[in-house]
Order: structure tokens, then C-alpha cells, then sequence
């Protein structure tokens, strides 16, 4: 039995696979004929979808999707303040909540690379990785316990005289950077590490100061890992809108209004959908300059 | 019984039809933006042998089956005696039921009168013959072909229930006590950065409502039929009232955790807000304020594509039977809609703490309406603020 199927199999098999190694690029469309389908369907084809129904309209009472092309939701987009300055504020807190990050994640990750004991080193970083274990929502939900009136915040700036934030456009930006901030810890903790110290005692021997050795030698090869790391924390806030919902107050960002128009004007939600997108191209084009995408 | 069945689905079929043609001829306003004239559908004549199951789109707190808490269970009894596996899904928004129900795969929804009007009229909602529904004859007469839920006399829904849109504040903070909505509205910088309010378009008729006596040179009548100068009155005074607003809630837990903490000391709320707040043992008080208020009305309508139509009939009637109904507007905090309700209720004087028979008390409160182009208070002169524009003010509101 076995042997009258070897037998019958050998050789297709084998002609099979004499036919693969003969012709490398046949060997080469098979393997990657699944993973570019899902790509090219999957993921550029939803995304196509979504540009395309920004170009529909809705019926006013019903808000049926009307399969109309018109331009009119980006000239909405374009020409009502609100919506204007919506996405502004989306940008900015993006851009701050980036510029949050790399402040505080710069000194932790210089600490956990360079200073701390090696045999710590692989703890610190687990340690950093914790909060990622933990649910969204939960931590979200534990800021906005921090931030209220008479939370934790409000207690600890009391005796200074001072109050927390409260709800509303900085208390999302301090959710937010705890949120993405060991994204931005870890690429600038494995640049650190690889950094070689002899450079570093070469700049010494040459008479340079640690201020001078940080600009001239630390920075500029740790800055692409830090606009790897920015093209994470940007993205990531640039599409949140879950966390601007609970500790926000009232503010709106891009997500928000996406949300708020996804069940009645379909088409709108998509034409807002498509800002992000853009922005993040940009973004990324920006970052290219900076080697940073080839140390992601 | 098959009869029954393809008949609506048939006329589901036609209305498809009818939708796709309008959507390709091109002609920008099509006939629905209009006015009311929904497709013509006929409601089933009798009963025919239940399926097994139905799919329902409820508000939270509407269809417990005692997975959120084992004593509240009104959907395992449903299930024993008529034989109809309930599967719900609880929607946040009128919005999100409008669009869960333009799926078809569900066959009634508990659509408050901002939601049923759209669905009667793009032809999801079905009308309904209450001669199947034995114990529509007990529903009170007040909520009997309201302009929210039935056209020309015919019923699109069974309904449910009805409350009020509260002011709540806080006793401590907030003194003396307010007896006016003009504590949210013209007198909120009092309490700038902790006022809050319903966060959906729909809460411009709010502000409506409170213009209406306070600014009577603008002549509003029903606070869901706005001409442009009307509406851009309470859209003014919105923004005005957003430079005080804390934050907007539409989670009702959310709304509780502010006025627990003090994050919110004054804004709107819903009876059963107000109860669990006291609960947790914030000191608030909530009542209507004495220019009348908002409220809801909510109604069990069929889907016109219901695929379970014989087992959401039997839903309709059981969550209105007197038991049911006092056990849900109990649990939810509402004034049932069945008049034998009040007998049932574990609390004695639930229906009068919920003006339940008080037809007098509802005549204050406007409810939930689609606002449509066709004025709904009657007036022909002027051309009224459809729903949609309402959504785009709501997102400038809020900035």
C-alpha cells in the first residue's frame, strides 16, 4: 500500500520540484502570491474603499449611502472651520504627545541601557514592557480617576497651591504619552545599547565635555531609533479616540469625528477617515529623510 | 401562514428596488427628504407558528435575561413559554439602531422617537397590527399614535415606556437650588467647567425648549420643529453653554462617576442616572425644571425584513404584559407603558414617583421627534432644520 503510493507519488513529486529549483521566479510568485493577496485586498483594498466612498453622498432623512460621486465632502472638509481646526488640534496633539515621549523616554532609556547593572538591564526592560500587559481601557479609566476633582493629581500639586488638570485637551496628551511611551523607550534603548563605548572614550580622549560628546556623538546616532520610535507614538495618537473620550472633556479629535458621523453620513466618516492617512504619509515620507524607517 | 411571510417580504423587496432606482436617477432631493410618505407596507393580518428565535436591538437595561444580574430575568420565562431563543444586542445610540437595523438581520428594535420616524419612513420599520398584540388595548392612551410612532393612524410599534430628560445637581455645590434651565444655559458660568449635557444632536431641543419661554419673540412651538432663525438661536446658545461644559456624556457611567467625584455638578439626566448616583452616595437631586423638559418615548417596532416576524409579534406583547413592563421600568427607571404595570410594581408607589398615569406631567415634557424639513408643529410657510443639519451643528458645538 505504501509503496504502490511512494511509487504513484515519486514522480510528480518529483518532477515537481525539479521544476521549482529549475525556475526560481515560478518558486518565488507561489510564496508570495498569499501574503501580497491579503496586502493588496486585504489592506490597500479596504483603504481604496474608503477613499472611494468619500466621494458618495447620504440621503438627508434616512441616511442611506447615496452612490453619487460628488466632491462635496472634501470641500466640507476643507471649507468648515470646524473640521479645519479639529484636524489641526488632532495634529498638535500628535506632534506633542511625540515630543512628550522622547523627553521623558530619552533619560529612562539612557538609564536602562548605559547606566544600570547588565544583568538588570533584560528586568528594566520587561519592567518598561508591563504597562503594554495591561488593558487599554483600564488604564485609560485609571487616569481619568488620577485627573479628577480631588484625585490623585489634585492631591499631590494641593500642598504647591495648585490643582491637576481636569478633564479636557492636556489631560488626553498625558493619558496619551503614558500610553505610547514604551514605544518610543524601546528603539532608543536598543540604539543606546549598541552604541560602541569606545566612541565614547574617543571623544573624551579628544577633550570633549558629556555635553558636547551627547550632541556630537550620542545624539546624532540615536536619532533615527527616536524617529522610529515618533512614527509610533504619532500614529498611534494621531488615530486615537477612545482615550480623548474619557479624560478629554469635551475636546474632539479626528477620531471623534469619524466616530460621530460613521452612522448617519458614512461617506463624511470616510472623507475624515482619509485625513489621518494623509498625514501619516506625509509623516513617514518626513521620517524617510531621516534613515529612521531603516531602523525600525 | 407562508402567505403572511412573503407578503412583507415582497414589499421588502419593493422597497429595495424602489431605493435603488431613486439612488441612481440622479435627482439630488429625493422624494423621503420631503416629508413623511413611507413606502406602503402591510402588516401582517394573523399569526402564524413562532421560528424559534427572534433578534432584538434594545437599550441596555431593556432585555435582561439575568446575565447581568441573576434577579433581573424576564427573558427566560419568554423563552420557556413560546418557545423563542432571545438574541439581543444593545445599542449605545438611536443612531446605531438606525444602522443595525438597515442590516436586516434583526427583527425589532427598542427605537426611541429620534430613531423611529427615520426608520418608518426609509421603509426598515414595519407597521404593526396591534389587533395581534392583546395587551396593546391596556397601553396608555397617551402613548397611542403619537406623531413618533404611527403615520396617518396606523401603529408602526408597540410601545414601551416613557421618561423624562432630568436636571440633576449637586446639593452641595450647587446653591440655592435651581428651579430653571436657564442654570444650564444663561446662568452656567456660574458652575464654568463642571456643567454637563447630553452629548447627541438630539440635545438641541433642549435648548430649543428652554428658549421657548425664555425667548418667546422667537415663537418656537415644539422644540423638534426648528426654522433656520430658530435653530440658529439655540445653536448660539449651545455654544455659549459649551464654553462652561466640563464634558459631554452619552455613557450613563461616565455621567455617574463625574457627579460622584464633582467633575459635574449640574446638566441633564435620566431618572435611573439620577437613582444609581444617589446609590453610590453622591449627594444630587434631580426633577423637572418648571419650563417642562425633553423626554422619550420608546417603541418595539418590527423590521420590514424581520426574518422572525411570528416571535417578535409574541416579544411585543410579553415585554408590554403588566408584569414584565413594571419589572423593566423598574429596573430601568421609566414610567411603563401599560396601565396594569402599575399594579405589579415591588414598589407601591413606583408609578406616581414616575407620573406613570399623570397625563397632566407628560403634557410638559416633549419627546424625542426626528426633525424633518416638513415642520412637524404644522406650519407650511417656512421650510424646517432636517435631523442632518442637527448632527453638523452639534459637531461645530462642541468645536
Amino acid at each position: 500500500m505504501t509503496s504502490t503510493a511512494q511509487a504513484a507519488g515519486r514522480s510528480p513529486v518529483r518532477r515537481l520540484a525539479g521544476t521549482l529549483h529549475r525556475r526560481p521566479r515560478l518558486r518565488l510568485s507561489l510564496l508570495l502570491t498569499a501574503p501580497l493577496l491579503w496586502l493588496a485586498v486585504l489592506y490597500l483594498g479596504s483603504l481604496a474603499v474608503l477613499f472611494v466612498s468619500a466621494f458618495w453622498t447620504t440621503d438627508s432623512f434616512t441616511s442611506e449611502v447615496v452612490k453619487v460621486w460628488s466632491t462635496d465632502n472634501f470641500h466640507e472638509l476643507f471649507t468648515t472651520p470646524v473640521f479645519r481646526q479639529v484636524i489641526l488640534r488632532s495634529i498638535g496633539v500628535a506632534l506633542a504627545v511625540t515630543a512628550l515621549c522622547a523627553l521623558i523616554a530619552f533619560p529612562v532609556a539612557f538609564f536602562t541601557a548605559r547606566i544600570a547593572r547588565p544583568t538588570w538591564r533584560p528586568l528594566l526592560v520587561v519592567a518598561i514592557l508591563t504597562p503594554l500587559w495591561a488593558s487599554y481601557l483600564v488604564k485609560v479609566y485609571a487616569w481619568r480617576l488620577i485627573l479628577s476633582q480631588g484625585g490623585l493629581a489634585d492631591w499631590m500639586l494641593e500642598p504647591f497651591g495648585l490643582s491637576g488638570p481636569g478633564f479636557g485637551l492636556p489631560a488626553a496628551v498625558i493619558a496619551l504619552t503614558y500610553l505610547w511611551l514604551p514605544y518610543m523607550i524601546l528603539p532608543i534603548h536598543t540604539a543606546l545599547e549598541q552604541l560602541p563605548d569606545n566612541l565614547l572614550d574617543a571623544s573624551a580622549d579628544l577633550g570633549g565635555r558629556p555635553a558636547r560628546t551627547f550632541r556630537s556623538v550620542v545624539l546624532p546616532m540615536v536619532l533615527p531609533s527616536v524617529a522610529a520610535g515618533s512614527v509610533f507614538t504619532f500614529s498611534l495618537s494621531l488615530g486615537d479616540y477612545i482615550t480623548v473620550q474619557i479624560v478629554g472633556g469635551k475636546t474632539q479629535l479626528i477620531g471623534n469625528l469619524v466616530y460621530s458621523n460613521i452612522e448617519l453620513n458614512l461617506p463624511m466618516a470616510a472623507a475624515l477617515g482619509t485625513v489621518p492617512v494623509v498625514v501619516i504619509v506625509v509623516y513617514l515620507l518626513a521620517m524617510r529623510r531621516t534613515g529612521a524607517l531603516s531602523s525600525l | 401562514m407562508r402567505l403572511t411571510r412573503t407578503l412583507p417580504a415582497a414589499a421588502a423587496v419593493a422597497v429595495l428596488l424602489a431605493a435603488t432606482a431613486c439612488g441612481s436617477s440622479d435627482s439630488g432631493g429625493s422624494s423621503s427628504s420631503t416629508g413623511l410618505n413611507p413606502p406602503d407596507l402591510k402588516a401582517q393580518s394573523k399569526l402564524g407558528k413562532t421560528e424559534g428565535q427572534v433578534n432584538l436591538i434594545a437599550w441596555a437595561g431593556y432585555v435582561e435575561d439575568g446575565s447581568n444580574d441573576p434577579k433581573v430575568d424576564w427573558v427566560s420565562d419568554f423563552e420557556k413559554q413560546t418557545g423563542c431563543q432571545v438574541n439581543s444586542k444593545v445599542a449605545a445610540s438611536s443612531d446605531e439602531m438606525v444602522k443595525l437595523m438597515k442590516t436586516g438581520q434583526y427583527d425589532a428594535v427598542s427605537a426611541s422617537g429620534d430613531a423611529s420616524l427615520r426608520l418608518i419612513a426609509s421603509g426598515d420599520a414595519a407597521p404593526v397590527n396591534t389587533g395581534l398584540v392583546p395587551n396593546y388595548k391596556n397601553v396608555f392612551s397617551g402613548l397611542k399614535n403619537g406623531g413618533w410612532n404611527s403615520v396617518d393612524g396606523q401603529m408602526y410599534g408597540i410601545p414601551h415606556g416613557r421618561g423624562a430628560n432630568l436636571l440633576m445637581y449637586n446639593t452641595e455645590k450647587v446653591t440655592p437650588a435651581p428651579t430653571s434651565w436657564s442654570a444650564v444655559f444663561d446662568d452656567a458660568a456660574a458652575h464654568k467647567g463642571h456643567v454637563t449635557a447630553y452629548d447627541s444632536p438630539i440635545y438641541i431641543a433642549d435648548a430649543a425648549l428652554y428658549l421657548k419661554s425664555a425667548r418667546p419673540e422667537l415663537k418656537i412651538k415644539d422644540p423638534y420643529a426648528l426654522d433656520q432663525k430658530q435653530f440658529d438661536a439655540a445653536v448660539d446658545l449651545l455654544k455659549k453653554q459649551s464654553a462652561n461644559v466640563g464634558e459631554y456624556w452619552s455613557d450613563y457611567l461616565k455621567e455617574i462617576s463625574a457627579f460622584k467625584s464633582g467633575d459635574s455638578v449640574i446638566g441633564t439626566t435620566w431618572q435611573v442616572i439620577a437613582n444609581l448616583t444617589q446609590d453610590e452616595g453622591a449627594k444630587v437631586k434631580a426633577f423637572v425644571p418648571k419650563e417642562g423638559s425633553t423626554g422619550w418615548s420608546d417603541t418595539w417596532m418590527l423590521s420590514a425584513k424581520a426574518k422572525h416576524p411570528n416571535c417578535a409579534y409574541k416579544w411585543m406583547d410579553w415585554i408590554i404584559s403588566p408584569k414584565v413592563n413594571a419589572q423593566v421600568a423598574e429596573y430601568f427607571g421609566e414610567a411603563p407603558a401599560n396601565t396594569e404595570a402599575c399594579a405589579e410594581t415591588s414598589d407601591k408607589s413606583f408609578c406616581d414617583t414616575f407620573h406613570a398615569a399623570d397625563e397632566g406631567y407628560w403634557k410638559n415634557i416633549a419627546f424625542w421627534n426626528t426633525p424633518i424639513e416638513q415642520c412637524l408643529d404644522g406650519r407650511t410657510d417656512v421650510k424646517c432644520v432636517p435631523y442632518a443639519k442637527w448632527v453638523q451643528a452639534w459637531t461645530e458645538i462642541k468645536g
